[in-house]
């Protein structure tokens, strides 16, 4: 099993590569589309700003490599950015997106009483039982760093919850892909587990 | 709800975490990398390096440590000292680290703040301010650069706001006054900057008991509490720390 590593820019990716060694999970960095052939699952990481971000991607081919695998139910996991960039735009600076799984990004709405971005640890409350959270006690706090949240157009996909002013999905999962809008990587031990369960996790339509 | 953090910072000098009084004596108190997996494992929830060698020499060896304390622990962590370009910014981040922290070089370059956040996105760029007390400010407070060592005429207040528009993610506010001195975290100082930006702020200088971290994280409006010499000499843990806050009541905080 080798997992397949997204770099669209400098640095988004260290963090992931490190947690991935650590865990003894077999990796590659895939650059371009090509890096991804005989990859069994593909993680899609995410630091930064949508619209620069979906740009590398385009450039490189990478958006129509992502889509095909997910056609393909190759399992996908995408992060922070990578979670948002799944669906179908983003608030940020009006940027289209991958459009795998429906739905858009918005931007924290101020006058909430709190800060943005949301950077710390906030619980996540599972939601319609996903394998990826196997062993990962419900209400689990994860690291999240983000001004943007995901919205889904099918709020069945939900499988994680989490309040920051508004209550948004922080977690979703539809056939082969599942978006978490918190940081596996970052977040303790119980982060290392949802990256565990995602190199291990067998989805019925694959 | 988002909890509040409690962050360790540590000083690292030549290699090894050193712990001074007042930004003066500095003396050598362990590794940076072991002292950071044991405050991982104490369940912190992050961690603060800051390079205060300043030397080339010590840069390439705070590089080391940042990658070899990134293979070891999965928390963010942020790394500050010395960093002057967009170029240093990158070696930091590809080494392992969250974010990186700028201070003086910010007051000296502001651009840096805006080619960072640019670069790397604003949750890559905390602005370290160092302030005291100033009755001549007109926020009452006055930014210090070079370790606290010289005085700007930027006013802390302003200076804030500035970072924040500028593209900061985070602020670390540090009291001059109240550091090292256990006696407390600046409550006024730490209450008005949290008000005036919508950033995180995170307390810095003076924490010696619990209370302390309790206080600066409800009256002070905080959004985390950084803490070092009370537990790398003080004889407090994080894991005691932690539940002191929650027994405490008011303050949600990470409990693994």
């Amino acid at each position: 099993m080798i997992v397949g590593l997204i770099d669209y820019s400098a640095g988004n990716r260290t963090s992931v590569e490190r947690a991935l060694a650590h865990l003894g999970i077999e990796f590659k960095v895939a650059f371009e589309p090509e890096d991804l052939v005989g990859v069994d699952r593909i993680i899609f990481p995410g630091v930064g700003e949508a619209r620069a971000a979906m740009e590398v991607l385009r450039e490189r081919g990478l958006d129509t490599a992502l889509k095909e695998a997910a056609a393909q139910s190759v399992p996908i996991l995408g992060i922070c950015i990578g979670c948002q960039l799944m669906l179908d735009r983003s608030e940020e600076r009006a940027t289209e997106c991958l459009g795998i799984i429906s739905g858009s990004s918005a931007r924290f709405p101020s006058g909430r009483g709190v800060k943005i971005p949301q950077i710390g640890w906030n619980q996540v409350d599972h939601r319609n039982r996903h394998p990826i959270f196997d062993g990962v006690p419900d209400g689990s706090s994860f690291y999240f760093d983000h001004s943007y949240y995901p919205t889904l157009a099918d709020e069945r996909l939900e499988i994680g919850s989490t309040e920051y002013g508004v209550r948004f999905p922080s977690a979703f999962a539809e056939n082969s892909v599942v978006a978490v809008q918190f940081h596996p990587e970052k977040s303790g031990k119980v982060g290392l587990g949802v990256l565990a369960n995602f190199a291990r996790w067998r989805n019925e339509s694959c | 709800m988002l909890t509040k953090r409690i962050i360790v910072c540590l000083d690292v000098r030549d290699g090894k975490t050193t712990k001074g009084v007042k930004f003066k004596e500095n003396r050598d108190i362990g590794d940076p990398v072991a002292m950071a997996e044991e405050y991982y494992e104490q369940g912190v929830d992050e961690l603060v390096f800051y390079d205060i060698t300043a030397s080339s020499e010590g840069r390439g060896i705070m590089l080391d440590i940042v990658s070899r304390v990134a293979e070891r622990i999965f928390i963010p962590f942020s790394v500050g000292g010395g960093i002057a370009t967009v170029e240093d910014m990158r070696r930091v981040l590809l080494a392992g680290a969250e974010k990186v922290s700028v201070n003086s070089q910010a007051v000296k370059n502001p651009r840096l703040i805006s080619e960072g956040s640019a670069a790397f996105g604003s949750q890559a760029v905390v602005l370290g301010m160092d302030a005291a007390a100033d009755p001549r400010m007109p926020s009452g407070y006055r930014v210090y650069i070079n370790g606290g060592r010289t005085a700007t005429e930027l006013d802390a207040l302003g200076w804030a706001r500035r970072g924040e528009e500028l593209g900061a993610g985070e602020i670390v506010l540090n009291s001059i006054d109240a550091d090292g001195t256990n006696d407390g975290y600046e409550l006024t100082l730490t209450r008005m900057i949290s008000e005036a930006v919508e950033i995180p702020v995170v307390a810095s200088g003076g924490a010696g008991k619990p209370e302390h971290l309790a206080q600066v994280l409800t009256a002070g409006k905080a959004d985390a509490a950084l803490v070092a010499s009370m537990v790398h000499l003080g004889g407090f843990t994080i894991a005691g720390l932690k539940r002191y806050l929650t027994d405490f009541g008011e303050i949600e905080i990470r409990n693994e």
